[in-house]
C-alpha cells in the first residue's frame, strides 16, 4: 500500500506527461502481481468502488476527533477524505497491508464501515489518503487510460495497437495481460462486443495537399460531434467514444438506433428531422452517467456512420477503404437518425477549399482526407488520414492575469487570462496557456513582470496594456463565466505589441458568434 | 521541586503592544516588529529579528547573524545573553529553543510574581545545527502555534529527504532544486542530505552563501557546496522560495521543483506553491510536539502568540487547561 500511495502522491504533483509516465513505469516494473494489476485497474478507471460516501466518512472521524478540532482542520484542509486520513490516529505498528489487500477490503465492506476502519488503523498517513481516495473513486491523476497504455506498450514486445486489441476484454488485476508483457501468450478475450483500436487522422494544409493526388483520396465533412464506436455483438451492443469509454448508459437512444450486427466508426451528434445541431446542443448531454428522458426527447443521439471494422462477422479492417465504404454505401439504415456521411464531390483540391471555406452547417468543423486503399489500422499512423480544421475563430484580447506555469516552464508566466470590453470595463473571457513560441513566452514573461499591479499568491493582475490576437475553436454559452460565454480550445496565436488596449474587440463581437 | 507562583500578576509583568511583547519591569521588548529602544530577541528570522533597536540582547549568534544580514551598525548596543541577566526589577534568561542557530526561549523571572517562559519558535523534532530545546519550569509558557492544528503531524525529517533522493534516481536528467528559507532551513536541508547519506557536491543559490558559510564557520559540517553560477553545474541545488518566480530558474532545463516546509503536509497547500516534490520538513513544532511540550512544561496558564490558535485553544479547553490568544501580528507563517 505505501508504494501505491507514493504512487498516487508522486502523480498527483507530477505535471509533465512524460514524467507521469515515467514514474508510472517505474512503479509497474518494480511491483509484484497482483498489486500492479490493481494499480493499473485503479488508473485506467477500470476499478469502480464508491462504496464510502461522505456521511461514512463524518461518522468514522466523529468516533475519534473532537468535532470542533476536525471543524477546524477540515476548513483548514479543504478536502474530507485528505483532512481524515491526516487526523486518523496513528497505527502502533508500522507494518505495511497489501494493496490487494486493502481492495478486497473496500470490495466487501459494509456500510457501517467497521473493516475500514480497522483497515486504517493498520495504515499510514499517505496509504490512508490513497485508501479513502480509492474507496471514494476520486483519484484525479490526470493520466489517461490510454496513456497507462502506452506505458505498458514501451514496457515491452507487444505495441499499442495489440495491447488496445484485447484491453477491453481484460479485468484487473490483469495476471494474464503482464504475463504476455512478460513473454508468455496473449489473453484471449471472451468479452462480448469489444472495443477496438480507433483509426485517427492528422493535420494538414492546402500546401499539403497540392502534392497529393486528389484521384487517390475521398473527402468527407469532418463533424463536430464525439468520435464513436458502435458495436453490435449478438445483440450485445455497446457505445464507445475513441479511447474506448462505454458511454452506452448516457444514450440508450444512440443504442437504438443500432440495429445491425457489427463494429461501426462514425460520429454520435444531436439531430432532428433530419437536421443535426449545433455542438453545444450534443454538450447538453456529455459528462453524464445516464440520462432523462426528457433530456433525449430534447436532444435526441443521431448517428452518422464513416467507416466500417466488423460486419456480419467478418473482419474488414485489411480491406481498403474503398472496398468498406462500397459495402457501408450499400446498407440500408432504418431509423432516419442513422445514416452514412456523404462523401464530398471535389476535383481538386481548391474544391475542397472552398466548400471547407463555407460549409452547409455550423457543425461542420472542417473537412477529412482518406486514402481510398487505406486499411484501418488503429493509433494515429502518419499519411493516409488526414483533417483539416476550419480556420480558427479569432479575437483581439487584453491580457489580465498571468500565473507561472510549471515543468519545462517553471518561473515563466505562462498561463494568461485575458479578455474583452464590456461597455468601459474588461470582463476575463478566458484562459490560455499556449500558442507562443519559447522566445514570445520570454517577451510575456518580461511584460508580466514590468507591469504587474497586484499580486494573489501566484497570480498576478496586470496593467491592461497587451492586446493579443486569441484563436478558438468555438463558442458556447456559459453560466460559469462572468462574462456568459465560454471558448473551446482557446490560445494565443499572435502578440499585438502594435496595438492598443482600447482597439480590443468588444463582448458583442464574441456574442455575434454564439 | 519550588512551589508554583501565584498567576494573578501575569498581566501586569508581559503584555502585548502594537510593538510587540512588552514588559514593563525591564522597560523590553521580546521581539518587537518595530525599532524600540529596547529589544530581547529569540531568535534571527527577519519577522522577529528587526535591524534599529537601540539596545539588543539576544544570543551571540543571533547577534552575529543579524549583523550579517542587517550589517554591523544594526543596533547601537549589543549584549550577548549569558546567565541570568538582571533588567531593572525583572532577571531573564536564554535557553535552547531547537529551532535554528542561536534560538532561543527567553525566561523571565520577576521577584513578585509568575515565572514567564517565551518560547519564541521551536521544535522538538532533533536538529543537530543547534543544541535542543529543554522544558523549563515555569507558570506562564508563552507558546506559538504556526502548527497548531491536529492535522498536522511531521514525518521523520530524514525519511522525507529520501524523497529527494528516489527522485533523482527515477529523473537522472532532470535537475532538482529545492525551495527552503535562507536561514536555517536551508542549512538543515543539507545536513539532512548528509545524514541520508548523499554526499555530492550540492549547488546553492547565491542569496545563502552568507548565512551557509557563517554555519560553516560555527562548525556546522555541510560537505561539498558549490555556488551555483553557470549552466552546468551541480544536479541538487538548494534556493530560496522567491528564486523560483525569477528568472534564476531559466538556467535550469526542465527541473523538479521541491519545496521543504510544515505546509507542505497538506496538498492544496503544497499545490498552491506549484511544487513537483514536497517534502514535509519543518523547524516549527507539529501538532504532538506542541501538545506534548505544554504537558512537559505543565504551566497554570498557556498563551499563544501566533498561528493557528483556535486548534490549540480547543486542545486545551478539551484538557481544562487555562488558555488565551495574545493575537500578536507581524509574525508571518514558516516560509511564506
Amino acid at each position: 500500500m505505501k508504494a501505491f500511495a507514493t504512487l498516487l502522491e508522486r502523480l498527483a504533483f507530477t505535471n509533465g506527461r512524460n514524467a507521469k509516465m515515467q514514474i508510472l513505469r517505474h512503479y509497474l516494473q518494480d511491483t509484484p502481481d497482483p498489486d500492479r494489476g490493481w494499480a493499473l485497474a485503479a488508473i485506467t478507471g477500470q476499478l469502480e468502488l464508491r462504496n464510502i460516501g461522505p456521511a461514512l466518512l463524518r461518522r468514522m472521524i466523529a468516533e475519534r476527533v473532537d468535532s470542533e478540532l476536525f471543524d477546524i482542520s477540515y476548513d483548514f484542509v479543504g478536502d474530507l477524505a485528505e483532512t481524515i486520513a491526516l487526523l486518523w490516529p496513528e497505527p502502533s505498528a508500522n507494518r505495511d497491508i497489501s494493496l490487494t489487500d486493502a481492495v478486497g477490503v473496500l470490495q466487501s465492506s459494509s456500510r457501517n464501515g467497521q473493516e475500514i476502519a480497522a483497515l486504517l488503523d493498520q495504515l499510514d498517513k499517505n496509504s490512508r489518503l490513497a485508501v479513502l481516495k480509492l474507496g471514494t473513486g476520486n483519484l484525479r491523476l490526470g493520466l489517461s487510460a490510454r496513456l497507462a497504455r502506452t506505458i505498458l506498450a514501451q514496457m515491452s514486445d507487444p505495441t499499442l495497437p495489440e495491447i488496445e486489441e484485447i484491453w477491453h476484454a481484460l479485468s484487473p488485476p490483469y495476471l494474464d495481460l503482464f504475463a504476455w508483457l512478460a513473454g508468455e501468450n496473449a489473453p484471449t478475450p471472451d468479452h462480448q462486443a469489444p472495443f477496438r483500436p480507433v483509426m485517427l487522422s492528422t493535420p494538414t494544409n492546402l500546401e499539403e495537399l497540392e502534392k497529393l493526388p486528389i484521384a487517390d483520396y475521398q473527402c468527407e465533412w469532418k463533424w463536430d460531434g464525439i468520435r464513436v464506436q458502435l458495436v453490435s455483438d449478438q445483440g450485445v451492443k455497446r457505445v464507445y467514444t475513441r479511447t474506448g469509454d462505454d458511454i452506452s448508459a448516457a444514450f440508450p437512444d444512440a443504442i437504438e438506433l443500432m440495429d445491425f450486427d457489427g463494429t461501426l466508426d462514425g460520429e454520435l451528434l444531436v439531430g432532428r428531422e433530419g437536421q443535426i445541431a449545433p455542438f453545444a446542443d450534443l454538450q447538453r448531454r456529455l459528462g453524464r452517467k445516464s440520462v432523462s428522458r426528457t433530456m433525449m426527447a430534447e436532444f435526441p443521439a443521431y448517428l452518422r456512420v464513416y467507416d466500417m471494422l466488423i460486419w456480419q462477422g467478418k473482419d474488414w479492417r485489411s480491406e481498403p477503404l474503398s472496398a468498406r465504404r462500397a459495402k457501408l454505401d450499400s446498407i440500408t439504415f432504418p431509423s432516419p437518425a442513422m445514416d452514412v456521411s456523404p462523401l464530398l464531390s471535389v476535383t481538386t483540391w481548391q474544391d475542397l477549399a472552398d466548400l471547407r471555406a463555407d460549409p452547409p452547417l455550423s457543425v461542420i468543423e472542417g473537412v477529412m482526407i482518406k486514402n481510398s486503399a487505406s486499411r484501418y489500422v488503429g493509433g494515429r499512423p502518419r499519411g493516409p488520414w488526414f483533417k483539416w480544421k476550419r480556420d480558427p475563430m479569432l479575437i483581439d484580447a487584453v491580457l489580465l492575469y498571468a500565473q507561472t506555469g510549471h515543468g519545462k516552464r517553471s518561473g515563466f508566466h505562462s498561463d494568461f487570462t485575458f479578455g474583452v470590453w464590456r461597455d468601459e470595463e474588461l470582463v476575463p473571457v478566458g484562459k490560455a496557456y499556449f500558442g507562443f513560441t519559447d522566445e514570445e513566452l520570454r517577451q510575456l514573461d518580461k511584460f508580466v513582470r514590468k507591469n504587474t499591479v497586484e499580486r494573489f499568491g501566484p497570480v498576478r493582475r496586470l496593467k491592461p496594456e497587451l492586446v493579443v490576437e486569441v484563436a478558438f475553436e468555438g463558442l458556447n454559452k456559459s453560466s460559469r463565466h462572468k462574462s456568459g460565454v465560454a471558448m473551446r480550445f482557446p490560445r494565443i496565436s499572435r502578440i499585438r505589441w502594435d496595438k492598443p488596449a482600447a482597439e480590443a474587440d468588444h463582448l458583442s463581437a464574441l456574442e455575434a458568434l454564439l | 521541586m519550588i512551589a508554583k507562583r501565584d498567576t494573578a500578576l501575569a498581566d501586569t509583568i508581559l503584555f502585548p503592544r502594537p510593538e510587540g511583547l512588552y514588559c514593563p519591569l525591564g522597560d523590553f521588548y521580546i521581539d518587537p516588529v518595530r525599532p524600540v529602544e529596547r529589544a530581547l530577541i529569540t531568535h534571527a528570522h527577519a519577522d522577529h529579528a528587526r535591524a534599529g533597536h537601540r539596545h539588543v540582547l539576544a544570543s551571540q549568534q543571533t547577534l552575529e547573524i543579524m549583523a550579517i544580514r542587517y550589517g554591523e551598525d544594526f543596533t547601537t548596543h549589543r549584549q550577548v545573553a549569558e546567565g541570568e541577566i538582571e533588567i531593572g526589577d525583572i532577571s531573564v534568561s536564554f535557553h535552547p529553543a531547537g529551532h535554528i542557530l542561536g534560538s532561543c526561549q527567553i525566561r523571565l523571572i520577576p521577584k513578585i510574581g509568575p515565572r514567564i517562559i517565551v518560547s519564541g519558535d521551536y521544535t522538538r523534532t532533533p536538529n543537530d545545527i543547534c543544541p535542543p530545546f529543554t522544558p523549563l519550569e515555569c507558570e506562564i509558557f508563552i507558546t506559538e502555534a504556526t502548527f497548531g492544528i491536529p492535522v498536522f503531524r511531521h514525518p521523520d525529517p530524514v525519511e522525507e529527504i529520501r524523497k529527494v533522493i528516489a527522485s533523482m534516481e527515477e529523473f537522472p536528467d532532470r535537475p532538482h532544486l529545492i525551495g527552503g528559507y535562507a536561514l536555517g532551513k536551508s542549512q538543515r536541508l543539507i545536513r539532512l542530505l548528509r545524514q541520508a547519506g548523499y554526499d555530492a557536491p550540492i549547488g546553492m543559490h547565491g542569496a545563502l552563501k552568507r548565512l551557509t558559510d557563517y554555519h560553516i564557520e560555527q562548525g556546522v559540517d555541510l560537505g561539498e557546496l558549490v555556488h551555483v553560477d553557470g549552466v552546468s553545474g551541480p544536479r541538487l541545488c538548494l534556493a530560496p522560495p522567491s528564486a523560483f518566480s525569477t528568472p534564476w530558474v531559466h538556467r535550469f532545463r526542465d527541473p523538479v521543483i521541491g519545496y521543504a516546509s510544515g505546509w507542505m503536509g497538506v496538498r492544496a497547500r503544497a499545490r498552491q506553491r506549484r511544487v513537483e516534490l514536497p517534502l514535509v520538513i519543518s523547524d516549527h513544532c507539529d501538532w504532538p510536539q506542541l501538545i506534548q511540550t505544554i504537558d512537559d512544561v505543565s504551566p497554570e496558564e498557556v498563551w499563544i502568540t501566533h498561528g493557528s490558535e483556535a486548534g490549540l485553544l480547543r486542545w486545551c479547553e478539551l484538557t481544562q487547561r487555562p488558555a488565551r490568544p495574545l493575537r500578536l501580528v507581524g509574525y508571518e507563517e514558516e516560509d511564506q
